[in-house]
């Protein structure tokens, strides 16, 4: 199954798409993003790259191998799925879980680094800081986002980020990887028609809207 | 006591004319006819004159289940489907096995007013398929039993059946079988076939039906008496029934409207609103049954009315009683699956439903061809009107008909009890327990 | 899908995406912390008209294991065995606010009665009904089958004894046919339906020939008492013609394996060396069973009733 793209949507806009940041913009901010990890951390001893699916997972990829084109290692790496910690859990149709994989070091007194395509309200975040409470108690929390569009609804901020994109809410936003999409880019588009089972109108109704959920 | 004339109504089997009802007999049946002064007179244009149902095949419940049906109920029910006389089956509690019990049956049926009651005995004590009741004694009582049967089990002991065939023979009885091997049927819920397989109910086989159907006509053949095949349900039983006729053997069978007209795929949904004994069978048993009913090898119609409450259907399946009513939609099932299909006339739906049934049940004043001189016993069917069948509208106790919801062809406008209205309009009339 | 009734409601995507999400649930076992808060504030009943402990803390454990709050209901001690019916014990838990009611009844069609008549609004699980279906069983059978033989398309999978009166075997044939796979039942004759036209599998009375030809067998449960009822004439003689020993078991392929839905009869349909070979997986069957029923339940009950209604989980 292949998943739609991640997307940021608002309603009621009617701007053309237009692409805010294409291949090499992409390449460019993971590499940044990888330095500032190993700057941050003092090496990649500590770090544990945890993706949120979907795509979240595809930039943690990316990220461990700069990472170990830099350091000549790799460093653990796996995705976390946080569907059953989301806190629209009922307030929707049951969604398909999606694969969660701790790497075999565990995650005790590591620095996870979580790794996300968009960051929006925060709602995700907070659900990835529960589901990595259940797993266990690493030394500090990280985040790593390749967007970050404002509007957060919840005290949460992230440690590394490719480009801040301000962005109304009235629009989409939607990052393609190769892994999944086409071509890499990052797009920002007013929101199309409504389709059955998306709500994602406003931030607070699921503004990351889950990847590999069928409308 | 008020004289009829109902007017322009088509006599089944014969031309459009008038009758005229008074003291209880048809007094004349033509044109223009000279009606006494107060006559009502009804117009029936359009409607169709029956001679008043017979069903060989009814639970009244009484005594014992009043919460189900009672006498007084179940024959009004009768009435607004078109009846004037009923047969009620012995498996009341206590049991109509002795002639107290079938008096008490029979008084409460002259007590209702509506149609006519003829208890039907019980073949063994207690239908326990052990001992002979006082079949003698039924016959001899008040009620002049001549049906017998233990419906509802079978007489599966053939030396018992044997017996019991031999013995009524003295006063010109007849033993209706419930036709059930039981030990082929143990815990049985719906037709043995593919389907049941499936839903993972216990099947009921055909042969367990064909196998005693067969078995007592050949008894029968050896003894000379009278049997009947109550509710015959499936497409080895006409053959065999056929087979036996064109050999001349001597046996008469019934079919019930719903297994003329449903099929076991309605078990699928579990509702046991469609749980019977016999089960409903396949659509191949009720081409069968039809043809069988429309040439002769089944001679009538019987409706096997079986009122049950509420929470003995509303419940999973297995727990649940068998069973469905039938009186008030009987005539709009055959209506439906023998008439509009083509397979018979409405002369052969009075032979069916009245002339035969009387005949096999031995009761005079039923079942005659509506002519001057015969009791006023008949009913007006509206062969064009259309009707929705919703329980809560039915006048039976009981509200488990597997009809619901179905639209149907015909409706009874009026019924008459030896000139005496029971129905009129389509509603039973309030005073039919005054009237008598 | 709001109901889990029978194994042949569930499409080809329904079936996958249950034993996936089931893969999801099984990584829970590895975990210090096994429990997750999909659940949370859900309640879920165990409605048992019949004795199934296995069953019952296999689903307790799972709805659990969900942060799901648990009542179990069991016919002995309760209402019910003073003779309460279905309906006032529906209507019983549908005012204790019951999200979910996980039925096992030994009639036929009962979970089907409470998913329709309309008294309550919870998802109905069906535990086992009667002589009918059993899917949770189906789907963990499936889940198992699949760890070791991978995509089951294809693959040939016998199942074996009383298919009559098994609710395991129907669900079996109607999950693992949408699935793909070749399904033999074999029996005595005695102990096949009738008529099996409608069933999507072969039949064959012939165990030694059908084993060769089999990536993974499965024994049903034979009752001693069958034997009254003249199913088969002894206990002794249906070891011999359709018990799996190790010599039968030799037939197998190498890679092929042994389950069992359990409770066995060691030494009737199965014998102790072949419940204990590593060919069986008939503890694994169990654990399975714990990840498949968190499946079942977090697909029926995590989201919103009305929404499910519409449309099928993903």
């Amino acid at each position: 199954m292949n998943p739609a793209p991640t997307t940021h949507e608002s309603p009621d806009s009617h701007a053309a798409p237009r692409t805010v940041l294409d291949a090499s913009d992409i390449s460019r901010a993971l590499t940044r993003i990888a330095h500032e990890i190993l700057e941050r951390n003092r090496g990649a001893d500590p770090v544990v790259l945890l993706g949120i699916p979907t795509r979240g997972v595809g930039l943690a990829a990316r990220i461990r191998d700069r990472i170990a084109a830099v350091e000549g290692r790799s460093v653990p790496t796996g995705s976390l799925d946080v569907t059953m910690y989301r806190d629209d859990i009922g307030l929707k149709p049951a969604r398909a879980l999606e694969h969660t994989d701790i790497p075999p070091g565990g995650i005790d007194g590591k620095v996870v680094v979580l790794v996300d395509d968009v960051l929006f309200s925060g709602r995700t975040i907070r659900a990835a800081l529960d589901a990595i409470g259940d797993i266990g108690r690493p030394k500090a929390v990280q985040l790593a986002v390749l967007v970050d569009r404002g509007h957060r609804e919840l005290p949460i901020r992230a440690d590394y980020v490719g480009k801040n994109l301000p962005t109304s809410l009235v629009e989409r936003v939607t990052v393609h990887l190769t892994e999944y999409d086409e071509a890499d880019a990052v797009v920002i588009a007013d929101k199309p028609a409504r389709k059955p089972g998306d709500k994602s109108g406003t931030p607070t109704a699921g503004s990351t809207a889950p990847t590999g959920v069928k409308a | 006591m008020t004289a009829y004339l109902i007017t322009g109504a088509k006599i089944v089997g014969g031309e459009v004319a008038d009758i005229l009802l008074d003291n209880g007999e048809i007094v004349a049946v033509g044109t223009n006819l000279d009606s006494p002064q107060d006559t009502e007179t009804i117009d029936a244009t359009g409607l169709i004159a029956l001679p008043g149902l017979v069903d060989l095949h009814t639970h009244l419940r009484e005594p014992g289940r009043e919460d189900a049906e009672t006498v007084l109920t179940g024959t009004r029910a009768a009435a607004v489907g078109g009846f004037t006389a009923v047969f009620a089956m012995a498996n009341t509690d206590p049991c109509a096995d002795t002639a107290g019990v079938v008096e008490q049956v029979w008084r409460l049926g002259r007590e209702s007013g509506y149609a006519d009651v003829f208890p039907i005995g019980a073949v063994t004590v207690g239908r326990q398929g052990t001992q002979l009741a006082e079949l003698g004694a039924m016959a001899d009582s008040a009620a002049r039993v001549r049906v017998f049967s233990d419906d509802g089990d079978c007489v599966w002991d053939a030396a018992l059946m044997r017996r019991a065939l031999e013995y009524v023979k003295a006063f010109g009885g007849v033993i209706a079988q419930h036709a059930q091997e039981p030990r082929l049927t143990k815990g049985a819920q719906m037709n043995e076939g593919a389907l049941s397989g499936v839903l993972g109910l216990t099947g009921w086989p055909s042969v367990a039906e064909e196998s005693i159907i067969a078995r007592d006509i050949l008894l029968n053949a050896h003894v000379g008496s009278k049997l009947h095949i109550c509710h015959l349900s499936t497409k080895g039983s006409v053959e065999i029934v056929r087979a036996a006729k064109n050999r001349g053997l001597e046996v008469t069978a019934e079919v019930t409207p719903h297994h003329l007209l449903l099929t076991e795929d309605l078990a699928a949904s579990y509702n046991p609103v469609y749980k019977v004994n016999p089960p409903l069978r396949t659509k191949a048993d009720v081409e069968a049954v039809r043809e069988g009913l429309a040439d002769g090898t089944i001679d009538i119609v019987a409706t096997d009315h079986a009122p049950h409450p509420v929470e003995d259907k509303d419940c999973e399946w297995s727990a649940a009683a068998f069973g469905m009513t039938g009186l008030e939609t009987a005539l709009s099932v055959v209506q439906h699956s023998m008439i509009d299909t083509g397979l018979m006339t409405w002369a052969d739906l009075a032979d069916r439903m009245s002339y035969r049934p009387a005949a096999i049940g031995q009761i005079g004043d039923h079942g005659r061809p509506l002519e001057a001189g015969t009791p006023a016993n008949l009913t007006l069917v509206d062969p064009a009107a259309q009707r929705t069948v919703v329980p809560a509208e039915s006048t039976s106790l009981s509200r488990n008909t597997p009809f619901e919801g179905m639209t149907l062809p015909g409706r009874v406008v009026a019924t008459f009890l030896r000139g005496t209205p029971t129905v009129l309009d389509g509603l039973a009339v309030l005073e039919g327990k005054a009237a008598k | 899908m709001r109901h889990l009734l029978s194994a042949g409601d569930l499409s080809r995507d329904d079936a996958h995406l249950i034993l996936d999400t089931a893969e999801e649930m099984r990584s829970l076992a590895d975990r210090p912390i096994k429990k997750l808060p999909a659940l949370r504030g859900r309640t879920v009943v165990n409605l048992f008209f019949e004795d199934s402990t296995r069953t019952r803390i296999s689903f307790e454990a799972a709805a659990k294991r969900l942060s799901a709050d648990v009542i179990n209901f069991s016919a002995k001690g309760s209402s019910v065995s003073k003779g309460e019916s279905l309906k006032d014990t529906a209507l019983t838990l549908q005012a204790m606010g019951a999200d979910g009611v996980v039925c096992r009844h030994g009639s036929s069609g009962a979970p089907h009665l409470l998913a329709t008549s309309g008294w309550l609004n919870g998802s109905v699980v069906n535990a086992g009904d009667g002589t009918h279906e059993h899917p949770t069983q189906a789907l963990l059978d499936a889940f198992t089958m699949r760890r070791h033989l991978g995509s089951l398309e294809g693959r040939r999978i016998t199942i074996v004894g009383d298919v009559l009166h098994s609710r395991v075997a129907r669900s079996n044939v109607l999950l693992l046919s949408t699935l793909g796979a070749d399904v033999t039942v074999v029996a005595p004759p005695t102990l096949l339906p009738v008529d099996m036209t409608s069933w999507p599998c072969a039949t064959s009375y012939d165990l030694d020939a059908t084993l060769p030809k089999s990536d993974a067998v499965m024994m049903l449960r034979v009752q001693r008492e069958r034997m009254g009822e003249a199913f088969f004439p002894s206990a002794r003689e249906y070891t011999r013609r359709y018990g799996l020993d190790v010599h039968r078991m030799a037939q197998l392929p190498d890679e092929a394996i042994v389950l069992h839905p359990g409770p066995m009869n060691r030494g009737m349909e199965i014998s102790a060396e072949v419940a204990d070979s590593t060919r069986s997986v008939i503890v694994e069957q169990v654990t399975n069973g714990v990840a498949i029923r968190m499946a079942v339940l977090y697909l029926l009950l995590s989201g919103t009733n009305e929404t499910t209604n519409e449309e099928p989980v993903a």
